[in-house]
């Protein structure tokens, strides 16, 4: 039969998007809804000397003015960090409201709720806030320091240092014997992730029984309905959190935030639905940002250029709190600083610190981009040492593909891999020895368009996560991913998933992962999720997971309903269970294939339950919980093609190429609009984005006049490609592909930007890569050869 | 203050604060959600609709500005249940992912179609230039823009 699995169904989820009719929280109406506003310091750092309510809880339509003193009895618990990465990380407690102190310009120190958001917000500028400015500390390199503190009540800014450095002796070993080393630093700007929907939370209270219904614009249903009891002391099973349809998340909907836990808390106070939503100008200072990373890479190389040790020491901005997963992000990427090279001696260092900015967390990659970034950086500086080409540098250093599963000098085990065939296919797409002659022959003629072209060849973590892996990284939770299948009398198909999409279109590509397994429509599968009440165990949607755990979960509830359907048909038959095969929809006794029984007979017949064998409960349904055995680890190489201004020092990306290797494909169109949306943020964070803060630490990139979000005119149509192998960890061989787009970006354009300056020798430009940035490095350029006339 | 404003071919006559953004009257006053609030500078695009045929962003726009004007949104774009030929291309080349910005991105390639109606790819992308996406990278954005144009009945 033909399978579903591999081919370009149009999403299901587009209808209601298209028409207006979807629902995001804010759309959500509810009789006698209240509205919430949150009091924000404008300081980075100070002492709230007091805070006078009176004038604003005597507006008209306020219905409570509330501080953390007024509070301090509705949380039993601060706003969770889920991963102590270290026995001694230092983890300042982070309250719903602030008290005492404020560590960045945003947190929050008082709460209005009034009848209306305009009531609401008239209220807040009635709140009387006295502060006492203190120092605060914004720089990285000083809060390392400790020359002025995040936290006046802490004694050092650093959070903690993780080191993962299985063979010491070796590293030194290698540096001392290199023939050629590279030692580099790279800055990771702070971005702000900027989904575009705003976040937003409504909390009802049921009428009666004492439960309340939590609905929020989180990645996070299922973790955030367990942490909410927590933090609130309200029984877990009272409790149901529902993410509508979510307009983008990127890693910044996946945490628990001071606003969900103070609905929560408001709502059970005033016995009345509460609602917040967002501004964007909140949003750029109270939700995560992502990035903020100074890493110091160093290469040790043979004299074929052949790498032989990686060393990378990090420094990762934290923010000012620790909020779900912030300390983890950097760990993420930590074991794969050497990528896609066969390297034999291995070292990675990281130190979290706390500045007066808004906390960071994870944003699409999370770790990933940044090592990926380094180590591709880093092998182009090592291309320029040994005197390469950045193509056959890589290809010296390559794991091979026989060498798969990989035991990586970090620890990993690298599913599978063909990085030389992803390499050709690029090389090939792009037509690369003709732009290396079109690059001569200007700079022969001193073209005032520098041409450049960047490589960057990439390998990423999926599939989070194993839990016992996760346990060894003392991560807080699991990595599991839990599905239900149900096939009705009818035999249309219910699957219950786990995942929490906000875009990714998972109920098309689960439906189409069903139809295969059971040989039914898509369109008679129905795909439910986001809802706990619904929903009822879950680790939702983060980290290109979804797929390859919960897409797994899946297939495994599909092979439990054809192992139940196989004795219920072996019952009719009269035959032997294990002489039943299943396909084409269809049961037969093995050998004798004129005999069926379709599934929806089954179905029925399991239904009615009047003809089941001794030992097989009525109904067709299943249940898994599905724990990876390992990450998948997708691949893929990207070559940008930039021309640049030697006057203004713009730079124009007239092509970029990407060959992507995420396994086997459920469904190429969404694999496409994830790699397209990937690399273009991928692409800002090169060229356009910066969360800009000040000394004092105003963040002068606060709203998107200020903050380059590209749009359409900023990027260039991109081309892709793919190449397919399989992950021999996952039965459907899928790997994830979420993420792939961003990670690979920024190296490859940074690398074609370096390459266009080259030969003024120019080997470093900051990101973003900003016309400033390059017209300065081509001004300080040590030679001005060909350029800057 | 009253204002009479005809959504979506409806007339509608309503009491509101002389504050009221044309967004919230929308939103809240009518009722049609689907017109989304992104940011509050007017860059992001997500509250384009459609006013006296010419694409506003409708945060920028006073409910009182609109009084005697014919407004359409996203939900007023599809008839008798067919989805307009924009809409339609959006749904054939994964012209969206989360779609929060989708019905400003549909009303403002409706606009872009009715002044350009055979435009070149650098034409949509700059005509485009208002609305932000951060999920798709604006590639099939940009190729569902091309296939509406091509489509018959393009026009609003």
């Amino acid at each position: 039969m033909t399978t579903v699995i591999g081919t370009r169904v149009l999403r299901r989820e587009d209808q209601a998007l298209l028409t207006g009719t979807a629902r995001f929280v804010d759309d959500i109406r509810i009789p006698g809804m209240l509205h919430a506003k949150l009091v924000r310091s404008p300081f980075a750092h100070a002492r709230i000397a007091s805070i006078d309510t009176t004038e604003a809880a005597a507006m008209p339509g306020v219905r409570a003015v509330l501080t953390a003193a007024d509070l301090q009895d509705d949380f039993e618990t601060p706003l969770p960090c889920a991963w102590p990465v270290t026995p001694d990380m230092v983890n300042p407690p982070h309250w719903p409201l602030a008290s005492g102190e404020v560590h960045y310009a945003g947190d929050a120190v008082a709460v209005v709720v009034a009848d209306s958001p305009a009531a609401a917000r008239d209220a807040v500028e009635g709140v009387v806030v006295e502060y006492e400015e203190l120092p605060a500390v914004v720089d990285l390199e000083d809060a390392l320091s400790d020359s002025v503190l995040a936290h006046s009540d802490l004694s050092s800014n650093t959070s903690y240092t993780w080191p993962l450095t299985p063979d010491p002796d070796a590293v030194e070993r290698a540096f001392a014997d290199a023939a050629f080393t590279v030692k580099e630093r790279y800055v990771h700007q702070r971005l702000i992730p900027m989904a575009i929907e705003p976040r937003g939370v409504c909390v009802v209270p049921e009428p009666y029984g004492g439960n309340f219904t939590v609905y929020s614009a989180t990645q996070i249903p299922h973790i955030l309905k367990v942490q909410l009891g927590i933090c609130t002391g309200l029984p877990e099973h009272k409790l149901r959190v529902v993410a509508p349809s979510v307009g983008g998340g990127f890693g910044s909907k996946l945490d628990v935030y001071s606003e969900e836990v103070l609905c929560l808390a408001l709502a059970r106070r005033l016995r009345a639905p509460v609602r917040w939503t967002e501004e964007r100008g909140e949003n750029t200072q109270a939700t995560v940002h992502g990035r903020g990373q100074i890493q110091e890479m160093e290469l040790a190389a043979d004299a074929d250029g052949r790498i032989t040790a990686v060393r990378a020491n990090v420094v990762a901005d934290m923010g000012a709190y620790l909020q779900l997963v912030t300390p983890g992000v950097p760990l993420l990427g930590g074991f794969i600083y050497h990528g896609v090279y066969d390297v034999p001696a291995y070292s990675f260092t990281c130190t979290g610190v706390f500045t007066n900015c808004t906390p960071t967390d994870a944003y699409r990659g999370a770790g990933r981009p940044e090592a990926t970034y380094a180590i591709e950086r880093a092998i182009d500086a090592l291309a320029r040492e040994v005197g390469v080409d950045p193509v056959e540098i890589r290809r010296r250093n390559f794991i091979t593909a026989d060498a798969f599963p990989y035991q990586t000098s970090a620890g990993l085990t690298y599913d599978s891999g063909n990085y030389g065939a992803a390499l050709e296919a690029a090389l090939d797409l792009t037509g690369y020895q003709a732009l290396r002659d079109e690059q001569a022959t200007r700079r022969e003629r001193n073209d005032s368009k520098h041409l450049g072209i960047g490589i960057s060849a990439y390998v990423e973590m999926c599939g989070l996560a194993p839990s016992r892996l996760l346990s060894q990284l003392s991560f807080g939770a699991g990595g599991w991913e839990h599905a239900e299948v149900r096939v009705l009398p009818t035999c249309k198909v219910e699957v219950v998933t786990g995942t929490a999409p906000h875009g990714q279109g998972h109920e098309t590509s689960w439906a189409m992962i069903v139809a295969d397994k059971l040989g039914v429509a898509v369109d008679d599968v129905e795909v439910l999720h986001s809802d706990t009440a619904i929903s009822h165990l879950g680790l939702d949607t983060y980290g290109s997971r979804s797929l390859a755990v919960g897409g797994t979960a899946i297939c495994v509830a599909c092979d439990k309903v054809i192992e139940k359907a196989k004795a219920i048909a072996a019952h009719q038959f009269e035959a032997a269970e294990a002489d039943i095969e299943f396909s084409g929809g269809a049961f037969h006794v093995r050998g004798t294939p004129s005999r069926v029984l379709p599934l929806p007979a089954v179905a029925f017949e399991a239904f009615t339950a009047h003809n089941l064998p001794d030992h097989i409960e009525p109904n067709l349904t299943a249940s898994a919980s599905y724990d990876p055995e390992n990450f998948t680890f997708p691949f893929g190489v990207h070559v940008a093609v930039v021309e640049i201004d030697g006057d203004t020092g713009e730079i124009e990306l007239t092509r970029y190429v990407a060959v992507d290797d995420c396994g086997n494909q459920v469904n190429p169109l969404i694999v496409e609009g994830q790699v397209h949306g990937g690399v273009v943020q991928g692409i800002a964070q090169a060229l356009y984005e910066e969360a800009v803060y000040d000394e004092a630490g105003q963040l002068r990139t606060a709203s998107l006049a200020d903050y380059l979000v590209p749009s359409a005119a900023d990027v260039p149509n991109l081309e892709l490609g793919h190449t397919v192998t399989p992950s021999p960890v996952t039965p459907l061989g899928v790997k994830g592909v979420g993420e792939a787009g961003t990670i690979g970006a920024a190296p490859a354009v940074i690398n074609a930007v370096i390459d266009a300056l080259a030969p003024l020798g120019v080997t470093d430009i900051e990101m973003p890569a900003s016309p400033q940035r390059v017209w300065r490095a081509m001004r300080d350029a040590p030679t001005t050869a060909g350029g800057g006339r | 203050m009253r204002v009479d404003i005809t959504v979506n071919g409806a007339a509608q006559e309503h009491e509101v604060e002389p504050r009221m953004l044309l967004v919230q009257y929308l939103r809240d006053t009518v009722g049609l959600t689907g017109t989304k609030v992104g940011c509050d500078t007017s860059s992001c695009g997500a509250c384009t609709v459609l006013v006296d045929g010419e694409s506003v962003k409708s945060c920028t726009m006073l409910a009182a500005q609109a009084d005697g004007a014919s407004v359409t949104t996203i939900e007023g774009l599809a008839s008798n249940g067919a989805l307009h030929p924009v809409q339609q291309a959006f749904h054939e080349h994964h012209g969206l992912q989360c779609g929060f910005c989708t019905a400003g991105m549909v009303m403002a390639t409706v606009s872009l179609l009715a002044e350009h109606p055979d435009p070149t790819e650098a034409d949509v992308r700059n005509g485009l230039e208002g609305n932000l996406c951060r999920c798709t990278g604006y590639q099939n954005i940009v190729k569902a823009a091309l296939a509406a144009a091509q489509s018959s009945g393009a026009r609003p």
